[in-house]
């Protein structure tokens, strides 16, 4: 009777009753790289990922490339892209806030993840001749994020990681900085304690926590829209530097671009955003202009413009410009609204029409003649205004008068946990945790500490991912 | 606002992807959008012609349903395709009628067929039907060979009429200029990527199915299908060029040509639609256009029988099996050739024919570029 009992009871006991040597939180890419590895390296793993298998893959899923040293042209990029001029570009984007060790650590780690990620089944697509002049510094997936961690989560079910979607870990026993076991909540078994001898920590940042923007930003955070998951909630990030590991990074600090007002709050992706501000002007809501819209070409500067408008009141503005230039950037998915008077528009965003007249009044006289070329830093520019248009500037006579409304949207924070370069986490007294591992977005800060360079978020996810995996796997099996 | 509502949902979903573009490496449906910003009733129609329901642009799309954004590319194309074909179907009121039913009105019409022939034998003589007949002109002993090709001939007359006419809608509709024609080397390009199946290949993993696991069968099905089905039709050709060049009359020995042809594409008439039909029942609900499952099953019903009555015909043409496998044979036949309009087989028509326009399109660009 006693053994009928227990084979019941072992037929019934979910597949995490058993031990493994390495529990992954998170389903993203970091948390992929990180599960590959350390299961090729001989570790029994589980990978709990709180979102239900469609969302699998948190921000990953609306990623499209990744950025990779490389010393030569490839079949998929063109020209080398040496480490130096890799790291030299994070100097320049993060002003020097950034671990030299570890950032170059990792850009030398990324050439060689250009083929692993491959090895994983992940597959390029030639690049892009489009409108973002990125061919020789960044691969692009085949397919999109998406199809990128569909590959991965094949390679890792074939390899024999154990995955569980919503399956969202709630706490963490964490003993003088180890790692000891994972309360998970789940949908049908409720509540249950999962110990593993390892931890990797890739559950994301903390950009879908309004509560927890709004202890940093304000009130302003309310107007943020979220670019990606609903679910990197930062609950991970959060328990682990209540339980002693070192903090990185500055909570204000993420990834903010301005897209569409009309995009849905939560995982409106890649396609709300705009990249019409270098052909006409940017104003707020008392339709005035707030920054100089020419100041560098548009991939360079489009991470800027989610905090220029964070900044304005309300956090909104709206990019304005007329129809001699509609078919010059990316169709959108939302269609521009139209006036065939600068009046009427203004009466369409709810702006003061003799304001906003005012300001396209001056800014179109202050515009002084050049020859217009929006692939280099040309010299039409303005004269006389402030903030200046320096390159691009065209004067807006032409209806019908056309604007986009954009909001903040933000794709990911940069405060994070301290890491070393096995990827293992640093306690607050600055010794390395015994057997917990960080990779991805909650890492992210040691390398950011601001500013991005397009692509570098999915390196880090990548180079960390397979570090962290092969240290826990090494830990578990010693 | 468009003529349908599946070609709104189309005209959305490209306003969507258009501002995505992640797909463009997967098909030649995304770069032949990229091309354009807005989408006419034509473009759609064209696009939704060039999509082989690969299903790959599914499995990757991070905003397929449940997403808010509800993207669902290969059955939103999978529906206005099937739609397509009733709205350049000629003559017109055949088109609607068909796509409905279209399993049974393809075996109704092959029964039917094969009893009309049966009974047509039967006037004549009852002893023909059941008895052995061999050697040369066996078959027509059961029907003369002038009754035999007068009937078949108008048949497949009347569906060339029928699929000429709608193709040229479709050409115009698609926005080529009247009277406007392919080069040669967009129509070899197409000939190579329509002959391969270039764009069932989800960019390279393969066909979706069942699940998110890409797999490759329906690509070797659907070979199988067309490659048995051209075998079979030059078997036929070869047959009747014996039979009026040569004096040479059916049935052949089993190591002549003719035999050798219809033997191998029978085969391959009976493998592929078995694949292909066990491989639609698999294939993920939210992958498929339901509605039209009727027309896509009748057509492989219709390959099927073909296919399989043939190798009966040719394993039994000796015994007293011979009349009636024959006349279910000559039933199939003909009704494969009078549906053919109307059903699922123009779907390889339109779509070498979107391959052809993008081929064009493509060269365009590179000359411009
Ligand atoms: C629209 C958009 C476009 C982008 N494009 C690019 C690009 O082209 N290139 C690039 O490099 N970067 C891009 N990024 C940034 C990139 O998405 C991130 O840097 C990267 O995805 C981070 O990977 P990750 O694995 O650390 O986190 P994620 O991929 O976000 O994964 C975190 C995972 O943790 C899970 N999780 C959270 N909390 C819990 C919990 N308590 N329990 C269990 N699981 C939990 C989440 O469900 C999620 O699956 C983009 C971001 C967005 C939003
Ligand atoms: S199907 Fe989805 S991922 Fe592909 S292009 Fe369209 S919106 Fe983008
Ligand atoms: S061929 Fe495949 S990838 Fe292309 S549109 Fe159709 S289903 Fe999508």
């Amino acid at each position: 009777m006693n053994s009928v009992v227990s084979i019941l009871n072992g037929a019934i006991t979910p597949v995490t009753s058993k031990r493994y040597d390495v529990l992954v939180i998170g389903g993203g890419n970091a948390a992929l790289c990180a599960a590959i590895a350390a299961r090729r390296g001989g570790a029994s793993v589980l990978v709990l990922e709180g979102a239900p298998k469609f969302y699998r893959g948190g921000n990953t899923r609306h990623t499209r490339n990744m950025r990779c040293a490389h010393d030569a042209a490839t079949k998929i990029l063109t020209g080398p892209y040496t480490e130096d001029e890799f790291w030299e570009d994070l100097l320049r984007v993060t002003g020097g806030q950034t671990d030299e060790v570890l950032a170059r650590h990792m850009i030398r780690e990324s050439k060689d993840i250009l083929n692993w990620i491959v090895e994983q089944g992940v597959r390029w697509q030639p690049s892009l001749g489009g409108t973002l002049s990125l061919g020789r510094t960044n691969s692009f997936f085949l397919g999109g994020g998406r199809a990128m961690l569909n590959a991965l989560y094949l390679t890792a079910e074939r390899l024999g990681v154990d995955v569980e979607y919503d399956a969202e870990v709630t706490d963490l026993v964490i003993e003088d900085g180890m790692f000891l076991a994972a309360h998970v909540k789940r949908p049908i078994n409720g509540e249950t304690e999962i110990s593993a001898t390892s931890l990797v920590a890739a559950a994301g940042g903390f950009e879908a926590n309004i509560e927890w923007l709004k202890e940093h930003w304000g009130d302003a955070a309310d107007n943020f829209l979220i670019r990606g998951t609903p679910y990197n909630r930062g609950s991970i990030l959060k328990m682990l530097l209540g339980k002693g590991v070192q903090e990185i990074g500055d909570p204000t600090q993420c990834h903010a671009v301005a897209i569409d007002a009309r995009a849905p709050k939560f995982d409106g992706g890649i396609i709300t955003r705009h990249d019409s501000v270098v052909f006409g002007i940017v104003v707020n809501k008392h339709a005035e202009r707030f920054y100089d819209e020419g100041e560098d070409i548009w991939p360079k500067r489009y991470a800027i413009w989610g905090r220029l408008v964070a900044a304005q009141p309300d956090q909104i503005a709206y990019i304005i410009f007329d129809s001699t230039v509609v078919t010059s950037f990316m169709p959108t998915l939302f269609p521009p609204i139209a006036g065939q008077t600068v009046a009427e528009l203004a009466g369409k965003l709810g702006l003061d029409p003799a304001a906003l007249e005012n300001t396209i009044t001056d800014f179109n006289a202050a515009v002084r003649p050049g020859k217009f070329d929006h692939t280099i830093l040309d010299d039409c520019r303005t004269e006389g205004i402030t903030p200046p248009k320096t390159h691009w500037a065209r004067r807006i006579e032409t209806a019908p008068y056309l604007a986009y409304p954009v909001r903040p949207g933000i794709t990911f924070t940069y405060l994070g946990t301290r890491v070393n370069k096995e990827a293992r986490m640093l306690m607050k007294d600055g010794k390395p945790s015994a057997n917990m591992f960080a990779a991805g977005e909650i890492m992210a800060g040691n390398v950011l500490g601001k500013g991005y360079a397009a692509g570098i978020g999915m390196t880090i996810g990548s180079v960390f991912g397979r570090i962290a995996g092969r240290e826990a796997a090494k830990h578990a099996r010693n | 606002m468009h003529g349908t509502k599946i070609l709104d949902e189309a005209d959305r979903l490209m306003t969507v992807c258009n501002s995505c573009r992640y797909c463009e490496g997967l098909c030649a449906v995304f770069p032949a959008m990229e091309m354009r910003r807005a989408f006419s009733d034509g473009d759609l129609n064209y696009l939704a012609n060039l999509c082989h329901s690969c299903g790959a642009c599914y499995v990757d799309c991070q905003f397929s349903p449940p997403h808010e954004f509800n993207v669902n590319v290969p059955k939103t194309l999978a529906i206005a395709r099937a739609e397509s074909y009733a709205a350049y179907a000629w003559p017109r009121p055949l088109s609607g009628a068909f796509a409905r039913n279209g399993l049974v009105i393809s075996i109704v019409a092959a029964l039917s067929m094969a009893a009309f022939i049966l009974g047509f034998v039967a006037l004549n003589d009852r002893t023909v039907l059941f008895g052995v007949h061999t050697g040369p002109g066996a078959f027509y002993r059961l029907m003369p060979h002038n009754t035999m090709a007068a009937l078949f001939g108008a048949a497949l007359l009347y569906a060339i009429l029928a699929l000429v006419m709608s193709v040229r809608a479709f050409w115009r509709d698609i926005g080529d200029p009247i009277g406007g024609r392919a080069d040669g080397g967009s129509l070899l390009q197409a000939i190579r990527d329509a002959g391969e199946l270039r764009y069932l290949h989800g960019g390279g993993v393969g066909c979706f199915n069942e699940d998110d696991r890409p797999t490759d069968r329906r690509k070797l099905y659907h070979h199988l299908t067309f490659y048995g089905f051209l075998l079979c039709f030059a078997a036929t050709s070869v047959a009747t060029l014996y039979h009026y060049l040569l004096g040479r009359e059916a049935p052949y020995p089993l190591w002549d040509l003719p035999v050798v042809l219809g033997a191998l594409g029978g085969i391959g008439l009976i493998v592929g639609p078995i694949g292909l039909f066990v491989a639609k029942m698999r294939r993920a609900p939210e992958l498929l256009d339901q509605e039209r499952y009727g027309m896509d099953v009748g057509f492989i019903a219709m390959l099927f029988l073909t296919g399989a009555t043939g190798m009966a015909l040719l394993i039994l043409r000796e015994t007293a099996a011979m009349g009636p496998l024959l006349a279910l044979h000559l039933g199939a036949v003909f009704a494969l050739f009078i549906t053919m309009p109307y059903g699922k087989f123009v779907h390889g028509i339109y779509r070498f024919l979107a391959l052809v326009r993008y081929a064009k399109e493509r060269r365009a660009e590179m000359i411009a570029e």
